[in-house]
């Protein structure tokens, strides 16, 4: 068996040698040329006139292109009912969005012509806020979506307490470390070969068509790997690419665009901060009897993906808890500024910040356990799950499949727009609602009606208590804070549940290509791309797996929109858990063929033919694989296969807020201990403890990286990165000088991770369950921590901390106040 | 302008805009692409190289200045096919996710095991006399100048602490023999 072992990433020994290559570093042909946007200073208002004589006359400049100047469509968003333009043709919508392209032989001498051109403008007063935005009622959509069930309203006027607040979520820069970068290579006959550092390179083969105004089947895009992605190359790469390909066509030559660091902050979106108030109404132990959330969601600019992240920030405002009667409003706010994009968790992390701030405030309010009025309010641990396999409850009707083409083909409700890309997220509204029967089972069943059959979370979290000592470090640090003037420390345990799935249903598919050489070596290829989760190796752990070999045969390759077509972005956690099932399909069929062939010529059943140890055996026989290969074609036998996987049991109605838009879900447990300095707000991890649920696991070594990543990078979000615009819309913190990322220094000393043994319930690959996105969740727990500390510096009575994110300094330092003047 | 720089062992003559800097050079001029660029101002790491076997940022210098010293990068720490004790304990505590600053984090680490080797105290040391003693919370700090988004950390120190307790076996050996 090659899978669930701990085996490093594919490209690893080329990644400590310095080998691997990522865009940048591609050997490009002499004379190419290499490009820089020229970007508005202002945030909103019109451009009158664009005097670039300046910026055409600097050394080394080659072009410079304008929106009049492009051949094709001039947009490159991601959402088919939202013109994103990839060169202003008048309009102004946030200061960083570019205005012209500036081809140069060298990438200095891009960026420096392009701060010569003379804008004139006509400036208007920007909306930046969520206040702002509300005020002027400037929104996506035509109002506020809303989900829920029963009668919230009621459930909280009957209730013995009620509990209400607000909390303020800030937004969180992606900073891989690879900035955005695409390569453009034209060739003959008008075709354009594009590599880009994009999770999405359907879509990119898609803009870069519609730019060309080409058909798709002339533009290929490679993806070999990405330095880092976490949703910020979804849609984000769709300018650079098209601007690269557009100078390509234009000057017939090689063009390169990669951002600049402050460039890329100030161009590219990030992920959606947020507004939460709430008003609960529980009983005396805390337990949750109505709720009602009303989330505000600061878009920026354009569509892009806002939409299905609103979305899942309102199907996640249950997290693990049952709610008897709420109501969840989502308000998808547009702003003067960068457009919110895809960011890890897609709007999931900032739904669950809410609920868990919920039930920190009820703690406090009712002075209860934080841990058991959590408890208190879990969604129920169903029997059947524990035997796994069981049949879903509620009759969750599967759509027909005249049903599901037709909304393809736009028919069902939408515009049949020729130009619309399904392969997008960002098409959400563009499928039509479609009523799905409803079936509740109290205690389990999910505001949107999908019922939580495997509810593991009690276990897990019986568990890390024990393991990680929480009561008695809960007890001491008690001890500590009544002894301690100065420093306080806090711990919290926070729970994830967190759905698996394309909340846009047709999204979840995928599809491979495997074929297999006379001399047994593997040549893999599938819609997904690598950057940096493993996914690369896990899939060819599954190839290997198949075949019975060492996963040393299976070559990996790039991913090509000439291999494998019409592929869904590497996003939602799906990578493995598509991919490997495409990936084992064409696998099995190319088996399946062997093992018929060498069954046949020992007059065997082929159902018992095993491929194992390098070997193919059958009766008391076995053959080297690669002789067997050879033999088969030798007798005419293809050894080249494509696979295709759609993941069951999804179905999904948005507008409604009703269906199963997830196939499962994964759960993790963190536990942290943080301190804070009540004279500075100064805060630090000491420690955190952290179970988490990844099915059987593919390979334990890469899902414990993901763990501790996801982890750091959440507590990164809630604590210390700060995205800060001025009056005028202008993005102060556009560098690592002024924006904070988590350091080496800054994780926890002590760091616990462990998984979770179980099996997913679901036919997954392997019964694994994904991993990409849970793990940034587990975060919440630091912030909760900082709120415990906080809480600790009050006497009896004093108010709740309500402390926002991220807390920096001086936000812990304002809630310590707070707390101290009550 | 016409300059001479010393990479990996090797003197290399370059024609050169004077204000290009040493991590152009290397990447843009030398094809050593192995050196990465992560924000090109001195705050990630990335493009970490060794200057006369003390670790500086690349981006922050210019090429022009360095005429008379050697120059390592990670390309020159260890042959691909024979990696060296950090890279082999890079690989084997998965020290990394997407790659992107992992030849920063290997050639700083190198640097780094120096510097506790000749002594210097750092922010965290007890002691600014005592021979340096690497622990987690010591090469933690060492290690802040260089990011990881990733957060692949845990893996990065549990790396460098190996190699750091190899050396230390195999120095009074060595030191015996
Ligand atoms: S590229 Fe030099 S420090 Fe970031
Ligand atoms: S491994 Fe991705 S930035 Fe370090």
């Amino acid at each position: 068996m090659t899978v669930a072992k701990p085996l490093p990433h594919d490209a690893a020994m080329r990644h400590v040698t310095g080998e691997a290559r990522y865009v940048d570093d591609i050997p490009v042909p002499a004379g190419t040329l290499h490009l820089a946007f020229g970007l508005s200073q202002i945030a909103s208002g019109r451009w009158t006139e664009m005097d670039l004589d300046a910026v055409r006359a600097a050394p080394g400049v080659v072009a410079v292109i304008t929106a009049a100047d492009l051949p094709g469509h001039n947009d490159v968003s991601p959402a088919p009912t939202f013109h994103e333009e990839l060169l202003s043709s008048h309009e102004i919508h946030y200061a960083g969005q570019p205005l012209f392209l500036v081809v140069a032989d060298s990438h200095l001498a891009a960026r420096k012509a392009a701060r010569l051109a003379q804008v004139t403008a006509e400036e208007t007063e920007p909306v930046l806020t969520i206040e702002q935005a509300l005020a002027r009622d400037w929104r996506f959509e035509e109002g506020p979506r809303v989900y829920g069930r029963g009668d919230p309203e009621a459930a909280i006027a009957g209730a013995a307490h009620l509990v209400d607040g607000s909390i303020e979520i800030g937004g969180q820069e992606h900073f891989y470390l690879e900035g955005q970068a695409a390569l453009a290579l034209p060739q003959e006959g008008g075709d354009m070969v594009v590599h880009s550092s994009s999770q999405h390179p359907t879509e990119i083969q898609h803009k870069v068509a519609e730019a060309l105004a080409v058909p798709m089947n002339a533009v290929r895009v490679e993806v070999r790997r990405m330095g880092g992605g976490f949703g910020g190359k979804e849609s984000q790469g769709n300018a650079l690419a098209c601007a690269c390909a557009v100078a390509a066509r234009l000057t017939g030559r090689p063009c390169k665009m990669r951002y600049d660091r402050d460039d890329d902050f100030v161009i590219t979106g990030k992920r959606h901060d947020f507004r939460i108030d709430y008003r609960a109404g529980v009983d005396d132990e805390g337990r949750i009897l109505g709720l009602i959330f009303e989330q505000f969601c600061r878009c920026g600019w354009s569509q892009d993906l806002s939409l299905p992240v609103a979305d899942r920030a309102m199907l996640h405002a249950d997290n693990a808890y049952w709610l008897p009667a709420v109501r969840i409003v989502s308000h998808r706010l547009r702003t003067n500024t960068q457009s919110a994009t895809a960011f890890r968790g897609f709007g999931g992390p900032q739904g669950m910040l809410g609920i868990e701030r919920v039930m920190d405030h009820v703690a406090h309010a009712l002075g209860r356990d934080p841990l058991e009025v959590r408890r208190t309010n879990f969604y129920a641990a169903r029997a059947e799950a524990a035997q796994g396999g069981q049949p879903p409850v509620g009759p969750f009707r599967a759509a027909s499949p005249r049903s599901i083409s037709a909304k393809m083909r736009g028919e069902e409700g939408a515009a049949a727009d020729p130009s619309l890309d399904l392969t997008s997220r960002g098409a959400a509204q563009a499928v039509a609602p479609q009523p799905a029967p409803r079936s509740e089972v109290p205690g389990s069943t999910t505001p949107y009606g999908q019922v939580v059959e495997d509810f593991i979370l009690p276990d897990m979290v019986a568990r890390l208590v024990e393991s990680s000592d929480y009561r008695a470090r809960r007890a001491a640090i008690a001890e500590w804070n009544a002894a301690e003037p100065i420093c306080k420390r806090g711990i919290a345990l926070t729970p994830v549940k967190f759905g698996i799935s394309f909340t846009l249903t047709h999204l979840n598919q995928a599809g491979a290509l495997v074929h297999v050489y006379t001399d047994g070596s593997i040549h893999m290829n599938h819609g997904g791309t690598e950057m940096g989760q493993g996914l690369f190796q896990k899939v060819a752990q599954v190839a290997a797996d198949r075949f019975g070999v060492e996963v040393e045969r299976v070559k990996i390759t790039a991913t090509d929109t000439g291999k494998v077509p019409n592929t869904s972005a590497t996003a939602a956690s799906s990578g493995s858990d598509l991919n490997g099932m495409a990936v084992k399909a064409a696998c099995d069929e190319i088996r399946d063929r062997l093992a018929t062939f060498v069954a046949e010529r020992q007059q065997a059943d082929p159902a018992t033919v095993r491929f194992e140890g390098g070997r193919v055996h059958v009766g008391a026989q076995s053959y080297p694989f690669e002789d067997v290969a050879r033999d088969a074609w030798m007798a005419r036998i293809s050894l080249s296969a494509t696979g295709f996987y759609r993941t069951p049991k999804v179905e999904w109605d948005r507008i409604r807020g009703q269906g199963r838009p997830f196939y499962y879900f994964a759960y993790g447990v963190a536990v942290t201990e943080a301190a804070i300095d009540t004279l500075t707000g100064e805060n630090r991890l000491l420690r955190a403890d952290i179970l988490h649920d990844c099915g059987t696991s593919l390979n334990p070594a890469l899902d414990l990286g993901q763990i501790e990543g996801g982890y750091i990078q959440g507590t990164g979000w809630l604590t210390m990165e700060e995205l800060v615009w001025d009056t005028r819309g202008r993005l102060r913190t556009h560098a690592p000088s002024t924006y904070k990322i988590p350091a080496c220094s800054d994780a926890p000393p002590v760091f616990n991770v462990a998984l979770w043994d179980g099996r997913n319930r679901e036919e997954t690959i392997y019964r694994s369950k994904a991993v990409g996105e849970p793990p940034l969740m587990l975060g919440i727990s630091a912030l909760m921590a900082l709120s415990d500390a906080v809480a600790a510096c009050g006497g009896p009575g004093a108010p709740y901390p309500a402390l926002d994110a991220p807390a920096t300094p001086e936000r812990v330092l304002a809630a310590v106040e707070r707390v101290r003047s009550a | 302008m016409e300059i001479t720089l010393t990479v990996n062992g090797r003197a290399q003559a370059l024609e050169l805009d004077p204000r290009t800097t040493l991590l152009d050079a290397l990447r843009d001029h030398l094809q050593l692409t192995g050196t990465k660029k992560g924000c090109d101002h001195g705050q990630c790491g990335a493009c970490t190289i060794l200057l006369n076997g003390r670790r500086i940022n690349a981006c922050l210098t210019l090429a022009a200045m360095h005429e008379a010293d050697e120059i390592a990068t990670i390309e020159g720490l260890a042959p691909p096919d024979d990696p060296g004790a950090l890279q082999a304990a890079f690989l084997h505590h998965d020290g990394f996710q997407c790659g992107y600053c992992t030849p920063g984090q290997i050639v700083s680490a190198t640097g780094m095991l120096e510097e506790a080797r000749a002594g210097w105290p750092s922010h965290v040391s007890p002691n600014l006399e005592a021979e340096v003693a690497l622990d987690r919370s010591e090469v933690a700090e060492r290690m802040s100048g260089n990011l990881c988004r990733c957060a692949a950390y845990t893996g990065i120190v549990e790396a460098i602490l190996e190699t750091a307790e190899q050396e230390r076996d195999v120095e009074p050996r060595e030191a015996a023999e």
